[in-house]
């Protein structure tokens, strides 16, 4: 059987599954809608949870990313772990004693004002769909090179698949999806990692394999062995560090804070039965993601390593040591023909080169004129991955399952947070707080089917910034989101003004910061300075700046409620009760 | 101190050494002390290298579940447990 045909089985497979647990898990009323009535058990919550965090970007880009840095990925490694860990211990518990739906809820109510609640339901949508964007774009990409039908009518039929699991099952159809989707996506991406770390080391544990010794027979470190391919190549070694320090630690810091502050993440843990769960379900969804993310450098490095042992056949320098053009494989033709892989032969050798600057005292003598992998798209690594490495067909046709499960699962939990935050926060909440529970569901089938169908207009059309606006994703939901709702619970004392001054003047930081370098709303032209290291303030990045503006909100709120009305009792009294796990009504005499 | 208030100060103990070990792994071991700790190997890995890219990530896990394994005690002790 045919590749394309294959993928098109694997990929129609998984669909029907989706739809088949779509139809079995229905959402019947509100509760079920937005937190799945709260039944969901912590080991599948917390696989769910997993399905949701790893977007197309943890499957697709990351190991690209961390091929092509090498230790510099790291932040995004524990970056992007790291956040359970303040989710589990300062967020999860006390926001699902709080028991309500949404985080601008939470927000609204313990600062006792519709402005907070409207702050909060504006990052919450900014940061959402700003994040959907990039998962509608990896389906049509997913689609449009797997099984060769144009972008729109990928993205399409994933809006469909999305539309009638979301729409119909809301949160209980999600997340029920979205175990499925897990276990899809992580065979996905450990079958090929499992096979590669076979081949190149002898261990079936990629894990370890990355620690191990080659099976070329030159019985070197698999790290060390791509250390010195790099550095004879003219680039960096693989695991020296390249970026600044201050600026590898307020990355790595906005990331995890992000992490903890980004709703649809949030959300997820007011779907389990109890405080007791809800700390547990953090640890497993971190198992779940740990299992990807420590897999992944594995990934990373040993697709470099193939990379430029395909390329570099020999040794550098000798007249027949690198890959003839003309005998290039198959998986180069055919990414060439996307234009994420593009060669130039620059010396008229018929050859390709792949070096980087710290060779060039020496490639006059040996006839080079310039790198002639024009470009590599990091992208690529995770889905040529399999190629590069002669697995067989069906691994291949996997993989394009995987990516599209992982895009799929983001997405809905995003399109959720999106519902919700406009059916029950803006139109329930603020503006017609009289309807029905059915009207309500009702509301937010409608926000649910419109939000996908302009996040597939946005995933068709996609703005120029997509790939910069994550930066303000994290940013906002380090800078506003997340020190809200921990001062909410740690702190008695701040009041709404604080809380209020405390989300803008983050959000108001980090906002100007980005745009000062990335330009007014992203729009070209309009930036005040060039972005380079040069002109950051003390080196910092535009996506670093999230941790700085969450120490600014959570300065302003301490300082400007400490000068300004204590908090009514009723709401003190509240923050004493989500304190502990025991219901309210218990009754327990204290 | 009453009942309550001491459940909640022996939360917050808890909860700063467990953000402790969080910070020294991560950004410790894995950032600023990493280039001293990569003269140290483990097999094929440079030590300061694997806590980055490997070694952090498995103690967080382990984090989570220690703190909610002793937060479950701590409820029971002082009664405030779920039914």
């Amino acid at each position: 059987m045919d590749l394309k045909t294959l993928t098109f089985l694997v990929v129609g497979a998984t669909f029907a599954l989706y739809i088949f647990i779509a139809i079995k898990a229905r959402a019947s009323s509100t509760s079920e809608f937005y937190v799945a009535g709260k039944g969901v058990h912590p080991v599948l919550n917390g696989m769910a949870t997993g399905a949701d965090w790893m977007s197309a970007a943890s499957f697709i880009s990351m190991a690209g990313l961390i091929a092509f840095k090498g230790y510099d990925a790291s932040v995004y490694l524990m970056g992007w772990t790291g956040g359970y860990v303040l989710l589990a211990m300062l967020l999860a518990p006390y926001l699902r004693k709080y028991g309500k739906f949404t985080v601008p809820e939470f927000i609204g109510d313990r600062f006792y004002s519709n402005g907070a609640r409207l702050v909060a339901i504006l990052c919450l949508i900014t940061a959402s769909i700003t994040y959907v964007i990039g998962q509608m774009k990896g389906i049509g990409v997913a689609f449009s090179r797997f099984l060769e039908i144009d972008f729109a009518h990928g993205l399409i039929a994933g809006m469909i698949i999305v539309f009638i699991y979301a729409v119909l099952g809301g949160m209980k159809g999600i997340t029920y999806t979205q175990i499925a989707q897990y276990c899809v996506l992580i065979f996905a991406y450990t079958v090929p990692a499992i096979f590669i770390s076979l081949q190149l080391t002898g261990n079936p544990i990629p894990q370890l394999g990355l620690g191990s010794t080659m099976t070329d027979g030159s019985g070197m470190f698999l790290l060390d062995k791509l250390d010195l391919i790099c550095t004879d190549l003219g680039f960096k070694a693989y695991t020296a560090q390249k970026g600044s320090t201050l600026d590898i630690f307020l990355l790595t810091m906005s990331l995890m804070i992000g992490t903890a502050g980004l709703p649809h993440v949030i959300t997820r843990f007011f779907t389990v039965p109890k405080v007791k769960d809800a700390r547990f379900s953090a640890g497993w969804a971190l198992v779940f993601i740990a299992i990807l993310y420590t897999t992944a450098p594995a990934v990373g490095a040993m697709a470099r390593l193939n990379l430029m042992e395909t390329i570099q056949t020999g040794e550098i320098g000798a007249p027949n040591s690198n890959l003839e053009y003309s005998k290039r494989p198959n998986w180069f033709k055919n990414w060439e023909k996307t234009g994420l892989l593009v060669f130039e032969d620059k010396n008229n050798d018929g050859r390709v080169q792949y070096y980087d600057k710290g060779l060039a005292d020496k490639e006059q003598a040996f006839g080079w004129a310039g790198n002639e992998m024009v470009k590599v798209d990091r992208d690529i690594m995770v889905l040529a991955n399999p190629e590069i490495a002669n697995l067989p067909n069906w691994v291949i046709a996997l993989v394009a399952a995987g990516g599209i499960a992982a895009a799929l699962s983001t997405a809905a939990g995003l399109l959720l947070a999106i519902a919700s935050a406009i059916s029950h926060d803006l139109l329930k909440g603020i503006m017609m707080p009289n309807i029905t529970e059915k009207q309500e569901l009702l509301f937010s089938r409608f926000a649910m089917a419109g939000a996908i169908l302009v996040a597939g207009l946005l995933g068709l059309n996609p703005p120029g910034f997509a790939a910069q606006v994550v930066a303000l994703a994290f940013g906002l939901a380090a800078s506003s989101i997340f020190p809200a709702l921990m001062l909410g619970i740690f702190s008695r004392r701040v009041n709404n003004t604080g809380a209020v001054c405390g989300m803008l003047a983050g959000l108001g930081t980090t906002l100007i910061y980005i745009f000062w370098f990335k330009g007014w709303l992203f729009i070209k032209g309009t930036a005040m300075l060039p972005d380079t290291p040069a002109n950051w303030l003390f080196g910092i990045s535009p996506g670093s700046f999230g941790a700085v503006g969450a120490l600014i909100n959570f300065a302003v709120a301490l300082t400007i409620s400490q000068f300004t009305a204590d908090p009514p009792g009723h709401i003190k009294a509240m923050v004493e009760d989500v304190r502990v796990p025991r219901g309210a009504g218990g009754a327990t005499g204290h | 101190m009453s009942n309550g208030q001491e459940y909640w100060q022996r939360n917050l103990r808890l909860i700063i050494g467990c953000l402790i070990v969080w910070f020294i792994v991560s950004f410790g071991f894995g950032i600023f002390l990493v280039e001293p700790l990569n003269s140290i190997r483990l097999g094929g890995y440079k030590l300061g290298f694997w806590f980055a890219q490997q070694g952090s990530i498995y103690i967080f896990v382990a984090l989570i579940f220690f703190y909610a394994n002793k937060m479950n005690s701590l409820d029971k002790e002082f009664d405030v447990h779920e039914d």
